[in-house]
Order: structure tokens, then C-alpha cells, then sequence
């Protein structure tokens, strides 16, 4: 029987799953800080305590981490240097030449990760398809070596204009570079992400080195604490794509683990929509802070080439690191249970984005916080019993809640604290559907089809009315939802993700180049899976990036070539233009007749097929579950207290029905069931709401 | 319903329209063809009431377009008053003097229709790649030769395309394809809107968006008034000289404070230029109240209540409120100048001061080649046009550095050089920051860039130059320093005109050196530690360390005793 663990490193809490057969069980313990390693042993002992376990018969570790993301926001990574062509060391400090906030003129743009005094320009040039214009000047690289180890630095990128096509000079400036800084890591932009738009590549290429030596030294310390502790399986690492690989491959590109938390969570959603079937669904994910949504179809995730890390203003697009990895697209706000309430300028009510997070916490936990927040709202609106949060073990205060919300939002309009509290919850979860809505528009799709699985700590308590406002009928609250990502990790497949640029048109395709293109990506990304799923099957995905010529945003078309014989050939570019057309119509509603269509980037993906999930049957409800008692709630659609029935979710079993209005009470959280929906426990402990017929 | 729950939802509702107007928005940046359009998010979008009052725009979005809009749908209530609408009517625009400002600007209009009745009314302003005429040049000598001109007209009516009005299009436009392709992005993108205005109003029921509307422009008015009230009556002058085409221009700025408006009068601005360089009301409108917003009253949302109290007028004969027939294509170049000539005005009052000037236009390298402009030159020709967006220094701020390489007030992104390069047959040779170009100051200003390129392997092309700041810098303020001011130059040395088509010939290279912003406070106050990290990334040489900060670095370090030496002195500059 296999026995695997999946361990989650977050801000606060280290997360662990066991999975023995078909039985789970989680611990949960701080985040180490100073030597994360120690949490994670700390977390691992415990769940081998709770299963019975011995180290020796566990079989795999998957280990996924904040630690990468949290050295770019708080920068503390090591010194890195920077080798761009002469004339363009500027790349990565110009950015995009913009302003992200149009009004405000007072904003900061992210300072680099690599001060201009360590960015070294170099004599080379390559250009846009790939001839060599001017010969590397290897004394220049020579030179920047010297410059560079008299500022220790600790890590160097190399990102040369048009990389991407030719990528000579960077390779043989690594090689004089390893020579001469052999304890230096080295990090080649046409390695890390190559693609073109040399800010994005460069900030990426940088953004790997910065994270390298330390996030290095952690993976070597962590395989070495595991030894210790007798765990000798394979470790394999939670990648921000969403599949698995190799420690070997995650110390050479550790940007790639940046975001493998939330990826996660979307996973372990995933899973759970193909364990119930349902096809189209919306993953909500709401904590202490953010909020987060991903768009999940037949058990996938979204995905996307590009992400924004480290975003300094009110998680503006544009305010943060750009990073052209693979990764699970979602949309992150400010709005979790710790944010913080306010009146603006023209005595709107607003919510978040600052957030008064764990410390000093919501007014309610009475640890000296003094902002009214969400949580606040939730405990006044009647959602969460204040004598029973935490098992009754921390105890909290309503009237201080209301008190602080009155004197923010209801003195100056004239609102009783109910009303209030019911305008911040409002507000909160109409911009949580907003950009719900506005996400699920942009990505083609409709909102209000799919069915919502909703976790974190303060999804449950909001997720029924986000679910009204978005006009979504079908809500899930999966058990476990508190350690989600951990569980997520053991339901994901071994896999990576190559992406080249090789610009085409489709007027003038070139197959045998495209094929070689294939094959060289199949060539790099095959090892690297079976290297960490030995003798596995794999799968193939292949994504061509698209437009009408003249247009500024490609759209990403699954290549309709067959498994079989995957090679582009002269039927090739009708094929292409038909599938194109295809995606595009379903994404904007027509196509555009008489232009022609380019391609810039091509995505190969080599996975192993995804864990089986058995399909779950579902449950006929059988019987109406009397509540145990009931309290005042208040009912955002209709603007008045209603008696909502009180349960407790570890009483409920597979069959049972809840009418709504009711709250579902555990541990950590509550589900509130809405007037509108009727609630029904599933086999394996989901809360399935569903709205009821008007 | 309740009192409270009433007022609730008009809070809701708020957000809810300027998440539609986002969302139609972002639509239409997926789907255009225009580089300005996607790239740089050249455009507006926004909602209105029956009345044609703005009630929300869209985040993303360009000032010049925003509030243009604001102003232009008026015009179009004025030639088909909203009960004469019916459901599937779109209208369109890209009269210069009704909307933003030149011919390259297509506004639409759609209404949405809630029980049987309109309701309201979304609009967005977008540029196309080509209007016909003389293309994107400031050469034209009069309005007839900037192209296709559309009157307010239905392109739909009554849900029935306006096909005459498409084939007009088609045959007057460079890349017709594109064109009409994004006037449909451009519908696309109101229904969206449309739509999402329908399903809110029967999702909260409401049946017309008067309560709202009043909900909306009433806190807006009264929080603008509220900011207006905090600073001192009175009337402020400045005076801004820049390049022109022919000759300089004057502007000149009276902006009077009283106790609920801000007057900003331009008696006084030079006359119009004989070519397309102009600006019509509106879009002098656009840019000054854009400017008042960012020191005045940065965050409160723009619609017809924020704006009502920000008021403008111009002489009509004067470059700022021009008339037809004036050419006007390339009135951003002055349009870009309006913001710092009002907020200098204000500078006296702002609590701590205004940011200094800024490069201000946008600069873009417009280039062409290929046989109109090869001459006899024997190695491969290849026809071409390109645009490749950049910008330099912004102003210093009251209390921190101005942004390198950053545009104010334009909002518009630079473009890879890489992605450059691989459609047009051009060789970049640097781009980089340039030194010692942000002026100097406690607070310096943004660095500007050094930018030269030559054609694929010498093959000789035009610049269609546009450029401003070359003989007038951007000033700073409280005692900063101007930034370095625009440098056109062929690589070989010699100057080039800032203004007009001319020839790089074969195996020689386009320079543009982009200007800083200027500087802010006296640059003896710049703490010398911070000077000698500028000195450090080369942002700031040795030479100006010493000249202009009175700070001498010797092998990296501040030399404290020779600083305080040459500190004793008045500074040589500022």
C-alpha cells in the first residue's frame, strides 16, 4: 500500500497531509521561520504520530512552499549580478514605461531585483531571428566577473537580447562565468523562460537567481533532515503549474515554485470536481487576507504563461515583479476575513486591501485590533456564533465588533451597527463577484453555470451569497478544506512545462522547423518527468499562441495534431486556422475574416495522466436534519433578521438535508446556508448547497 | 425596502458600474488591432444616464479619451434625443470638435433599454490604426487632409448594420481589415456594457437610474468641492514655452480658486500653428482637468459630478480652442503639455508643493521605409511603417524622486524592443537610461533615454520626427534644476529638425536622446549618501555629483569634509 505525504509551507501555518490507502489525516503546526526545514519535520512527525505510521513505510514526499515568493516580497534574497547587451541594462528597471495607478502620482514602481551598479553590460549582439551581428566579447564577460565578485554577489543571470532564438552567447558567458565564480549559481534567461519581450524574460531570469542559493540550500537542508528522520522515498516539489517534479530540476529553476500553495488549492478543487462530476466549475478560496479564484474545467485548472509577483499596490496589475512561468491562473483581491473596513472620500463604504490579518487581528478576537473587519461584520450579521469559534476555545466579542463598526461606517451614515455589518459583507462580496465575474469574461466562459468549491477559512461564510450575486445555482464546502492545498499536492501529476518562441505565419508555415521545434521541447521536458515518475506512462499537451497579425494579445489553441503522428505537415495551416477561429469565436464571439494569423509561442506539456479520482455517486437525500437550535442571521437578500437552524457539521452525515436559512457549524469556520439554498451532506463529508427553485 | 438597505445598495451599485465599465473595457483591449488601443490602453469607457451625465468610466484608460467622453455624449443626445432610440441603435463619431480631439478617435455610443425604456447609455473612445489622409503626422495644413471624417451616424439602427457607412470606411483607410475590425471590437465591447447595465438594474430592482445618478454625482460633487474648499482663493498664474512646429508657444494658465470650483482660463495662449499640431476644447478640457484631479482630488472617481466643478475655458482663436479648419492630428503634443502648466499654477498652494515638470509628450519613433524614401540606395529595400512607443523622465515629486522613464500625464507603455524588432527591418543600438538627465534636486528628477537604431544591415529610412523639449526642458521647482532637454541627432553628429519628416541615410543611425523631469528642492539639501548611489548605477556622473550637488565622491565614498566645503557655497544652477 502506498503512503504518501504532502507537506504545505505557508506564512503562518505549515500544513501536512498522510494519505495511507484510502485514509487521510493532516496535522497542522507553525511555520519555522528561521529554519523552515524544522517545520516541516516538526509536522511530518506529527501526522506519522496520528496515522501510526513508520517513516520507512512512507513511499513519496511532495513539499510545496511560500518560501520563493516570500524572498521576492520581502526581498531578502541573495546579492545577484546581471550580464544584459551593451546598451540595454536598463531593461528591467524601464519596465513598461507606465504608470499602473493613472491619478495617483506619488506611487512607487518595484525597484529591481539587481541594483544598475551590479547589471553589466556586455559587447554582443544577436538579432530577431537569430544571426549573430556582433561577436561576444569574452574580456567584457571577464571583466563583469571580477566587478561582480568584489560585490559578492551570490548569483548571476544572463539575459541577452533575442536569447530566445539564439541562445550561444549566453551559454558560452555562463561557461566563462562558472570558471571564473565557481561557487556563484547562474541563471540563463534562455533557460529559465525563454521567451520573447526582453523586461518579462529578464525579470524572470533575475527573479531565479535572486531565490536560487538560499531556496538551494533549503532543498538541500530539507533532503537531509528527511534522511534523518528515515523518510528515504523520493521527494518531489509542487510546482506553481501545477505539476510535480524533481528536486534536481526545482534547484535549478526555483522561480517555478513561487505560488505552489494556491496551485495547490485549485488542485485539490480539481479533484473534487471530478470526484463529483461536475465539469464547469469556479474554485473560491477566501483566507485571512485574499481572496482567490480559479476557473476549473473537466478537473483543470486554468493556466497561464505569465504572472505578477510581489504586487506593492492594492495588488494592482502592473505594481509587481512580472514572471513568465507556468502557472495556474487565478485573480487575487484584497478582501479576506481580516480586512479592514473604512469610509473613502466620498463616504463610500470600502473594504481592504489592508488587512489586519492575525495580529493584531479583527476588533472581535479582543487582541487589541481596533479596525472593524469582515470577520467583525460576519459575527455581528449573526454567521459566526461568537461562544463557539475555535471549539469554544477562543471566546469573542460581538459588542466590541459592533461598537467598531459603528463608529466607522454607521455614525457618519446613519446606520445601525446590523445594517452596518450588513453593508461591509456586501461590500466585500460584491467585489469578490466583480472580479469573479470580470475574470470569467475575459477567459470566454459564463459564470453562471459553473459550480462554486469554495474553502479557506472565510470562504463558507460567504460563499452562499457570492454564489446569489453571481447567480451560480450549485455551492461545494468539501471537509479538509483547511489544509486544501496539502491535499491538493498528493492529486497532482508529475509533469513540465517547456515554451519556446519561434515566430510563424500561418500563410507560410514552416513544418519540418516546427517539428524540429516539437521534438527539441519533447526532448527536454520527457526526462525531466520520468525522472520523477520512473517507468510511467506520459502524456503530451501542445499549445500554439496565436493572432491576427497586427493584434497585441495572443490567444493559447490546443494544436490539432494527433498523439500518434504528431508532426505539422502542409494540411497543417488549415487545420491551425480552424482551430483558431474555433477558440476565438468562443472567446469573443466572431472571428475576423481576410487577416492573417501568426503565431509567436509554442507550449509543450509532458505529463503523467492524472490521478484516477473514483466518480463519487451521488446521495439521494433522505432526511430533513432538525436543527439543534436556532440564532438571528441576517439575510443580505432581503435586508432582515431571519431565525437561521443551527447544526454542527460533525453531527451530519452522508443523506442528511439542511434547509437554509441554517449555519453548519465546525471547527474553524461556519457554512452559511442562505434562504436560497437547500443543503445536502455528500458521501465523502461535502456540504453540497443547492439553490432551491423560486 | 428599508431606508438603510436602499442605501446600501446605491453603495453596491456604484461598484457594480465601474466593474461593467472595466469589464467592457478590457473587452475591447482583447479584441483591437490598434497598438494604442492594446498596448497602451488608449481608450475610455463609460456609462451615462439618461441626461448624458457620466456616471462611471472604466480604471483603464487614457486621460485625454475620458474626459473627452464625458463631454461627448451630449452632442450625440443633442442630434438624437434618447426617446428617439430603439434597442439595437448604435451611434458613432470621430468629429474632432464633438469628441477627443482628431480623426483617429472613433467614439461609439449604444443605449440600453430597461422595461421598454432607455435608460442610459454606455460609450467607449478608441483609436484606429489609420484613418486615411496623410497618416499619423503633424504635416497637414488643414482638417480635410487628416482624413475620413464621420459625422454623429448609426452604425447599427434598430440591430440593422449601416453597411454604406462600413464601405465608406473600407475604401478611405490604410489596413481597411483592421479598421473595420475594431469598430466592431468597439460595439462588442458597449453591448457587453449594455447587457451588464440591464442585468444589474432588474438584480437590485430598480427600473431607472435616477436615485443612483443623484447618489453618485451629489458625493462626488461634494467631495471634490470638499478638497477645492481646503485650498486658498485666489488666482495663480503660470506661463509654459514649448518647441511648436513654426515657432514656440506660449501657454498661458489663470486658474481661479473660489470656494466650490476651480476656473482655469487660457487667455493669453499663443495662436493656432499652421499645422497639426492643435487642440480643440474638448480635449484641452480633458487634459487640464486631468491635471487639477492629480494634485487636487486624485482619489475621487471621475464622472459628471467630480468634473462639474472643474471648469475651463480658452479664446477661440487661440491653439488650445481651435476651429475648423485647423489640421489636428497631433494635438497630444501640446495636450501633454496642459498638466504641468496647471499644476504649476497650483504649485503655490498644494500643501508641500506640486511635482515638478515633467518630459511630458509622449515620443514616439514613427519611422518609414522602403522605396518613397530609399532614393538610389543599392542594398535590400524593405517597405515599412512602424511606431515603437517611449517616454522620458517624469518630474520630481514634493518628496521623492521622479519615476525614469516613465510617462505623465500619458499613460502609454513602452514596447520590447525585441517585439520591435521582429516585425520592423531596424537594429536598436542602445536604449538605456540617460545620465545625468533627470534634474538635479533634494528630489531628482526622472531620468529620460538614450535611444539609437540604425536599419537592417544600413539600409536608409525616414523619421516622421515629433518631438518636444528640445530648445524648452522641463523645469523644476523650489530651487531643482531643469532635466537634460531632447537631443535629435543622426549617429554621425549631425542635428536634426524636432519636428517633421527626414532622411537617416544608408549606414547611419537615428539618435533621440529623451528628456528628464525636472528636479525638486535644492539639490545641496539631496542627502549625499543618496547622491553617491547615483553615482554608483552611473544614473548621476562624478561631474555633476560635484557640480550641481556639491558632493565629492572619491573612490565611492563621500568626501564629507570637501562636500561641506563646496556646500558652503551657493549652488551654480537651480
Amino acid at each position: 500500500m502506498t503512503t504518501r505525504i504532502a507537506v504545505d509551507i505557508g506564512g503562518t501555518f505549515t500544513d501536512v497531509a498522510l494519505e495511507r490507502g484510502d485514509d487521510l489525516f493532516a496535522a497542522k503546526t507553525l511555520t519555522t521561520h528561521d529554519a523552515p526545514e524544522r517545520g516541516v519535520v516538526n509536522g511530518i512527525a506529527e501526522v506519522l504520530d496520528v496515522a501510526g505510521t513508520a517513516a520507512g513505510d512512507v513511499t513519496q514526499v511532495i513539499y510545496g512552499t511560500t518560501l520563493a515568493t516570500n524572498l521576492l516580497i520581502e526581498r531578502k534574497g541573495s546579492p545577484t549580478g546581471l550580464l544584459t547587451t551593451r546598451g540595454f541594462r536598463d531593461s528591467v528597471e524601464m519596465r513598461n514605461e507606465n504608470r499602473y495607478e493613472q491619478y495617483d502620482v506619488n506611487i512607487d514602481l518595484p525597484a529591481p531585483l539587481v541594483p544598475r551598479r551590479l547589471r553589466r553590460p556586455i559587447t554582443e549582439r544577436v538579432d530577431a531571428r537569430g544571426r549573430i551581428l556582433t561577436a561576444l566579447n569574452e574580456d567584457d564577460v571577464a571583466d563583469a566577473a571580477q566587478r561582480l565578485r568584489e560585490a559578492d554577489v551570490q548569483a548571476v543571470a544572463i539575459g541577452f537580447l533575442h536569447s530566445y532564438v539564439n541562445a550561444v552567447h549566453e551559454i558560452r558567458a555562463g561557461e566563462i562565468l562558472a570558471g571564473l565564480l565557481p561557487d556563484v549559481e547562474i541563471s540563463l534567461s534562455s533557460e529559465v523562460s525563454p521567451e520573447m519581450r526582453e523586461f518579462e524574460r529578464l525579470s524572470t531570469a533575475c527573479a531565479n537567481a535572486y531565490v536560487q542559493p538560499l531556496m538551494s540550500r533549503h532543498l538541500d537542508g530539507l533532503e537531509v533532515e528527511l534522511e534523518r528522520i528515515g523518510l528515504r522515498c523520493p521527494l518531489h516539489l509542487m510546482l506553481s503549474g501545477g505539476g510535480l517534479t524533481t528536486l534536481a530540476t526545482a534547484r535549478r529553476f526555483p522561480v517555478r515554485l513561487v505560488e505552489s500553495g494556491p496551485a495547490g488549492g485549485a488542485i485539490f478543487a480539481g479533484s473534487i470536481a471530478r470526484q463529483l462530476g461536475y465539469g464547469d466549475v469556479l474554485s473560491y478560496d477566501m483566507g485571512g487576507t485574499t481572496a482567490k479564484i480559479c476557473l476549473i474545467q473537466n478537473g483543470h485548472p486554468q493556466t497561464s504563461r505569465s504572472f505578477e509577483v510581489a504586487r506593492m499596490y492594492r495588488f494592482m496589475r502592473g505594481s509587481g515583479l512580472p514572471l513568465r512561468i507556468p502557472v495556474i491562473e487565478m485573480v487575487e483581491i484584497g478582501a479576506g476575513g481580516g480586512s479592514i473596513a473604512h469610509l473613502d472620500a466620498m463616504g463610500r463604504i470600502a473594504v481592504g486591501p489592508e488587512s489586519a490579518g492575525s495580529d493584531p487581528g479583527p476588533v472581535a478576537y479582543g487582541l487589541g485590533g481596533s479596525a472593524p473587519t469582515v470577520t467583525d461584520a460576519d459575527v455581528v450579521l449573526g454567521k459566526i456564533d461568537p461562544d463557539n469559534f475555535a471549539d469554544g476555545r477562543m471566546p469573542l466579542d460581538a459588542s466590541a465588533a459592533a461598537e467598531a463598526l459603528l463608529r466607522v461606517v454607521g455614525a457618519p451614515l446613519g446606520l445601525d451597527a446590523m445594517n452596518s455589518a450588513l453593508g461591509v459583507a456586501e461590500i466585500v462580496d460584491e467585489n469578490m463577484s466583480n472580479a469573479a465575474r470580470v475574470h470569467t469574461v475575459e477567459s470566454g466562459q459564463r459564470v453562471e453555470t459553473k459550480t462554486m468549491i469554495a474553502f479557506g477559512g472565510a470562504a463558507p461564510l460567504h460563499a452562499a451569497r457570492l454564489a446569489e450575486k453571481l447567480s451560480i445555482r450549485r455551492v461545494v464546502i468539501p471537509p479538509g478544506a483547511g489544509i486544501g492545498s496539502a491535499i491538493g499536492f498528493l492529486r497532482a501529476p508529475v509533469a513540465y512545462e517547456v515554451t519556446r518562441t519561434y515566430h510563424q505565419q500561418l500563410s507560410s508555415l514552416d513544418a519540418d522547423g516546427v517539428n524540429a521545434l516539437l521534438d527539441a521541447m519533447r526532448a527536454e521536458a520527457t526526462p525531466i518527468v520520468l525522472a520523477g515518475a520512473p517507468g510511467h506512462d506520459v502524456q503530451e499537451s501542445r499549445l500554439a499562441y496565436m493572432r491576427y497579425i497586427g493584434q497585441g494579445h495572443e490567444v493559447g489553441v490546443e494544436l490539432p495534431i494527433s498523439i500518434e503522428a504528431a508532426v505539422v505537415d502542409g494540411t497543417s495551416p488549415a487545420a491551425f486556422l480552424a482551430a483558431y477561429e474555433g477558440e476565438y469565436e468562443r472567446l469573443y464571439g466572431r472571428s475576423i475574416p481576410g487577416v492573417d494569423v501568426e503565431i509567436l509561442s509554442w507550449v509543450l506539456t509532458v505529463s503523467t495522466g492524472v490521478p484516477a479520482v473514483a466518480l463519487q455517486a451521488s446521495v439521494a437525500s433522505t432526511e430533513t436534519r432538525v436543527p439543534a437550535g436556532t440564532r438571528g442571521v441576517m439575510d443580505a437578500e432581503s435586508g432582515a433578521v431571519v431565525q437561521a437552524g443551527l447544526y454542527t457539521r460533525t453531527q451530519l452525515s452522508a443523506g442528511d438535508r439542511v434547509e437554509g436559512p441554517a449555519i453548519i457549524v465546525e471547527a474553524n469556520t461556519s457554512t452559511l446556508v442562505t434562504s436560497s439554498f437547500t443543503a445536502t451532506i455528500a458521501e465523502s463529508g461535502h456540504i453540497i448547497m443547492e439553490a432551491r427553485d423560486e | 425596502m428599508s431606508d438603510a438597505l436602499t442605501r446600501i445598495h446605491n453603495h453596491i451599485m456604484w461598484n457594480r458600474l465601474i466593474a461593467v465599465v472595466e469589464e467592457e473595457a478590457q473587452a475591447l483591449i482583447r479584441t483591437a488591432f490598434s497598438t494604442s488601443v492594446r498596448e497602451a490602453g488608449d481608450l475610455a469607457a463609460a456609462v451615462f444616464d439618461r441626461q448624458g451625465r457620466m456616471l462611471a468610466q472604466a480604471i483603464t484608460g487614457t486621460p485625454g479619451h475620458i474626459n473627452s467622453v464625458a463631454e461627448c455624449v451630449k452632442h450625440f443626445l443633442a442630434k438624437y434625443p434618447i426617446d428617439t432610440m430603439v434597442p439595437g441603435d448604435v451611434l458613432l463619431t470621430n468629429d474632432p470638435w464633438l469628441a477627443s480631439g482628431h480623426h483617429n478617435d472613433i467614439t461609439l455610443v449604444t443605449p440600453f433599454f430597461f422595461k421598454g425604456r432607455a435608460v442610459g447609455l454606455v460609450a467607449n473612445t478608441c483609436h484606429v490604426v489609420d484613418i486615411g489622409g496623410r497618416g499619423f503626422t503633424p504635416d497637414s495644413r488643414q482638417i480635410y487632409e487628416e482624413g475620413l471624417d464621420i459625422p454623429i451616424l448609426h452604425l447599427y439602427r434598430a440591430g440593422v448594420l449601416n453597411e454604406t457607412l462600413i464601405e465608406i470606411i473600407r475604401m478611405n483607410v490604410r489596413e481597411a481589415n483592421q479598421v473595420v475590425g475594431d469598430i466592431f471590437a468597439f460595439a462588442g465591447g458597449n453591448e457587453v456594457g449594455a447587457q451588464r447595465m440591464v442585468d444589474m438594474m432588474s438584480e437590485f430592482g430598480i427600473d431607472d437610474l435616477g436615485d443612483l445618478a443623484e447618489f453618485i454625482i451629489e458625493s462626488s460633487r461634494a467631495a471634490t468641492i470638499k478638497r477645492i474648499a481646503a485650498l486658498p482663493n485666489g488666482t495663480y498664474h503660470n506661463s509654459v514655452t514649448m518647441d511648436g512646429y513654426e515657432h514656440p508657444i506660449t501657454l498661458q494658465a489663470a486658474v481661479t480658486i473660489s470656494d466650490d470650483a476651480i476656473l482655469v482660463d487660457y487667455a493669453g495662449t499663443s495662436k493656432p500653428s499652421t499645422y497639426g499640431i492643435n487642440v480643440v476644447l474638448n480635449y484641452t478640457k480633458a487634459y487640464t482637468t486631468y491635471g487639477i484631479k492629480c494634485v487636487v482630488a486624485p482619489d475621487i472617481p471621475n464622472n459628471a459630478g467630480s468634473m462639474e466643478p472643474l471648469q475651463v475655458t480658452a479664446p477661440e482663436d487661440c491653439i488650445l480652442n481651435v476651429q475648423r479648419p485647423a489640421p489636428v492630428a497631433l494635438r497630444h503634443i501640446i495636450g501633454h503639455l496642459l498638466p504641468d502648466t496647471v499644476i504649476g499654477a497650483l504649485h503655490p498652494v498644494l500643501p508641500g508643493g506640486a511635482l515638478a515638470e515633467s518630459s511630458s509628450a509622449l515620443a514616439n519613433l514613427q519611422l518609414r521605409g522602403g522605396s518613397s524614401v530609399a532614393g538610389d540606395y543599392a542594398g535590400e529595400v524593405v517597405e515599412f511603417e512602424m511606431m515603437h512607443f517611449n517616454n522620458g523622465g517624469m518630474g520630481a515629486r514634493p518628496a521623492k524622486d521622479g519615476l525614469s522613464a516613465t510617462g505623465f500625464p500619458n499613460g502609454v507603455r513602452g514596447v520590447p524592443v525585441e517585439a520591435t524588432e521582429a516585425i520592423a527591418p531596424v537594429v536598436f543600438l542602445r536604449k538605456e537610461l540617460r545620465q545625468d538627465s533627470g534634474g538635479a534636486g533634494k528630489y531628482r528628477g526622472g531620468l529620460g533615454q538614450d535611444i539609437e537604431l540604425m536599419g537592417t544591415d544600413g539600409m536608409p529610412f525616414d523619421v516622421l520626427a515629433q518631438y518636444e523639449k528640445v530648445d524648452n526642458p522641463a523645469f523644476g521647482r523650489d530651487g531643482g534644476g531643469a532635466g537634460l532637454p531632447t537631443r535629435v541627432e543622426l549617429g554621425s553628429g549631425t542635428r536634426l529638425r524636432g519636428k517633421g519628416q527626414q532622411a537617416i541615410p544608408p549606414g547611419d543611425s537615428f539618435y533621440l536622446g529623451l528628456p528628464g523631469g525636472g528636479g525638486h528642492g535644492n539639490p545641496f539639501d539631496r542627502d549625499p549618501a543618496r547622491v553617491a548611489e547615483d553615482v554608483a548605477g552611473d544614473y548621476v556622473s562624478l561631474e555633476a555629483a560635484r557640480d550641481l550637488y556639491g558632493v565629492v565622491i572619491v573612490d565611492g565614498e563621500v568626501d564629507e569634509a570637501a562636500t561641506a566645503n563646496l556646500r558652503s557655497t551657493p549652488p551654480t544652477q537651480g
